[in-house]
């Protein structure tokens, strides 16, 4: 195709997708809603709960010999050909804190061993 | 001495705000006169949140309440983060602006929680120094609260009371009475709460919290008050609170309930108890 | 008081609690220690619950909750907003030995932080094609609006977060991914972006007008439906004409 072919091409597409949006606006509702309040955890000033288990829970640990066991829906998600696979994600970061590639790289022996030999 | 804005808080009930009450306090918010939020929640740089918050500032006074600042920790103010809350208050101009004695950040991490700090005249004069860092920066007068404590320290000193009113004369910023911090102090201090409000220096106080704790005891089976803020503020609390107002005089008085948010009518209920103690009879 | 020793000790879960800290008899603080303990620990967990509800369902709430506990110990929080909490929970799956049988779970994740990142962006007039002619649109030089946000997976990302989120959604099937999120008003969605959907987003920066962008997109993905990408561009808020603040 010519230049000048594809860039018509190109307008006609345009044209048919400005055909198919119809007219946007806000509306005041939108800003009613709580939709998961704000899909993060939020700052507070109130204590958790007491003196309950969480705080001196400890994880029995055995680095790559332990395995955490999935209880939800992965058991119901099969993709045989992820569980080689690498993950290849990248999020375009735009500035966001810590969205980057540039990820801390895990767990490091010297983190996992304060895990070790601990009991549940 | 320092510019508080246009707006003030009114002697009268307010409540911390909470997104599924939007819709209810623009309706119809009943003795609520005033709303509280956490500093740290509006520092996104757009959406809801925010949107929300600009329109209900324009039908009611709020209330910049941090929770992060760590003004009671041993190493520098955060200078990002004084900027994000000048950033907010800025952007906002409430009513009012108040922090905690507490610190909550150690070596580049938050720790979510108001961990406590001795009382000495060495962290007595690292609060004053952060708190005129904070009124400098922001060019408003800051209200610091008193917390809940849970355990004491060895190192320290001066009773908690004196500590706060020192502070409150060498920086001039005003304090945040929390009725219920108080009367959960007490407790697990095994203290006096009407002579702690006694001794306060209430002409300094700009705001009162009330708010719901939850009932606990240690190993050696003494009682132990958590502030949890998931109830309502108990009888012994309204006692000390109508006895703080009957020596100090009406004061802005939120109610704080931050986990199990109930409906709105019953918050509504919690702050016209409030209201009752601060109109004329 | 040793601000380090005390913070260690939060994050230690069989530590003994700091000397120095007694209860009103003056005998050691014990179970008074563990109420800090249990806010910084408990607060934090609920944080990543609350921030990754498809990480939850897909691992389940109890198996979460283990992984939250490990997670918050080892990365506790840079920010003070905990709308930011969990930055690095993606790069801690990647890494995560005890699920590497799942790798999709990072990008789940990602997912996830996207669409929080979405929810607290800058607003932004959207463009839309309203009393605009096709001709006058392709010489218009937009910019991914702050809200939007994309992401590339090696898994079906998007398909196991709406297995999750959607009721009647098919069951995931093996392939990669590639996802755009916009915020139309306040709320945030994701969408699958078409073949070419990648290319054009990134050719967007500003100063490409979207006519040469759509030729550069075509140049990249020869089989790219250049109006099913500009009704998704254009009708879900995606790009904006403001400045960059």
């Amino acid at each position: 195709m010519s230049t000048q072919l594809k860039s018509l091409a190109i307008l006609g597409a345009v044209a048919t997708a400005i055909g198919s949006i119809g007219a946007t606006g806000a509306s005041a509702q939108e800003m009613e809603k709580c939709y998961g309040v704000s899909l993060a955890g939020e700052n507070g000033c109130a204590a958790g709960p007491g003196t309950t288990c969480a705080g001196t829970s400890t994880i029995d640990y055995q680095g790559n010999a332990w395995m955490l066991v999935p209880a939800g829906t992965c058991a119901e998600i099969e993709l045989p050909g992820d569980r080689m696979g690498e993950s290849e994600a990248s999020l375009e970061a735009d500035g966001y804190m810590g969205l980057a590639r540039d990820l801390p790289e895990g767990l490091t022996d010297e983190v996992l061993a304060q895990y070790r030999d601990t009991m549940m | 001495m320092y510019d508080t804005g246009p707006r003030t808080l009114p002697h009268a009930a307010g409540i911390g705000y909470k997104a599924p009450h939007f819709a209810d306090l623009r309706a119809d918010p009943g003795p609520v006169k005033w709303l509280e939020i956490h500093a740290e929640n509006y520092m996104g740089d757009g959406g809801r949140p925010l949107a929300q918050l600009r329109a209900l500032s324009e039908h009611f006074p709020i209330s910049v309440h941090g929770v992060g600042l760590s003004i009671g920790g041993e190493t520098a103010l955060d200078a990002d983060h004084i900027a994000r809350l000048k950033h907010l208050c800025d952007w906002l101009n409430p009513a009012s602006f108040s922090e905690h004695l507490a610190w909550s950040t150690h070596g580049g991490a938050y720790f979510n929680d108001l961990l406590p700090l001795p009382y000495t005249d060495e962290t007595l004069a690292r609060v004053v120094t952060h708190i005129d860092q904070v009124q400098d920066a922001l060019g408003r007068r800051l209200l610091l609260e008193n917390p809940s404590t849970y355990l004491a320290f060895e190192e320290t000193t001066m009773q908690e009371v004196d500590f706060l009113a020192e502070i409150a004369r060498r920086s001039g910023c005003g304090l945040l009475l929390d009725v219920n911090n108080v009367f959960v102090s007490a407790v697990n201090q095994q203290t006096d709460p009407v002579s702690y409000i006694d001794a306060f220096p209430l002409d300094a106080v700009g705001e009162i919290h009330l708010g719901g704790h939850d009932e606990d005891e240690d190993e050696h089976g003494a009682p132990l008050l958590i502030d949890a803020h998931g109830s309502e503020v108990v009888d012994p609390v309204w006692s000390l609170y109508a006895h703080t107002i009957a020596r100090g005089g009406p004061k802005p008085t939120l109610i704080e309930w931050d986990n199990n948010v109930p409906d709105f009518a019953t918050l509504r209920a919690e702050a016209a108890r409030a209201d009752a103690h601060l109109v004329p009879a | 008081m040793d601000a380090h020793e005390f913070t260690t000790a939060l994050l230690t879960p069989d530590a003994a609690p700091p000397e120095g800290l007694t209860d009103p008899a003056g005998r050691p603080a014990g179970r008074r220690f563990d109420v800090y303990r249990n806010n910084v620990t408990a607060s934090l967990a609920d944080a990543l619950e609350t921030g990754f509800p498809v990480l939850v369902k897909l691992l389940g709430q109890a198996t979460f909750r283990q992984l939250a506990l490990i997670h918050l110990r080892a990365h506790p929080p840079t920010s003070r907003a905990l709308s930011q909490y969990g930055a690095e929970m993606p790069g801690f799956l990647d890494g995560f030995a005890p699920l590497a049988a799942y790798p999709y779970l990072a990008d789940i994740a990602r997912l996830e932080l996207g669409i929080r990142r979405s929810y607290h962006a800058a607003d932004a007039a959207p463009l839309t094609p309203e009393g605009r002619d096709p001709e006058a649109l392709m010489a218009l030089s937009p910019r991914l609006a702050p809200a939007t946000v994309l992401l590339s997976s090696a898994h079906p990302v998007l398909s196991i977060w709406r297995y999750n989120t959607e009721p009647g959604a098919p069951k995931p099937q093996a392939g990669a991914e590639a996802v755009m999120i916009t915020r139309p008003q306040f709320d945030p969605a994701p969408h699958l972006l078409p073949q070419g959907g990648l290319e054009l987003a990134r050719a967007l920066d500003g100063t490409t007008t979207l006519g040469a962008a759509l030729e550069a997109t075509l140049a990249a993905a020869p089989r790219a439906d250049i109006a099913a990408l500009m009704t998704l561009f254009l009708g879900s808020a995606a790009l904006t004409l403001s400045e960059r603040p």
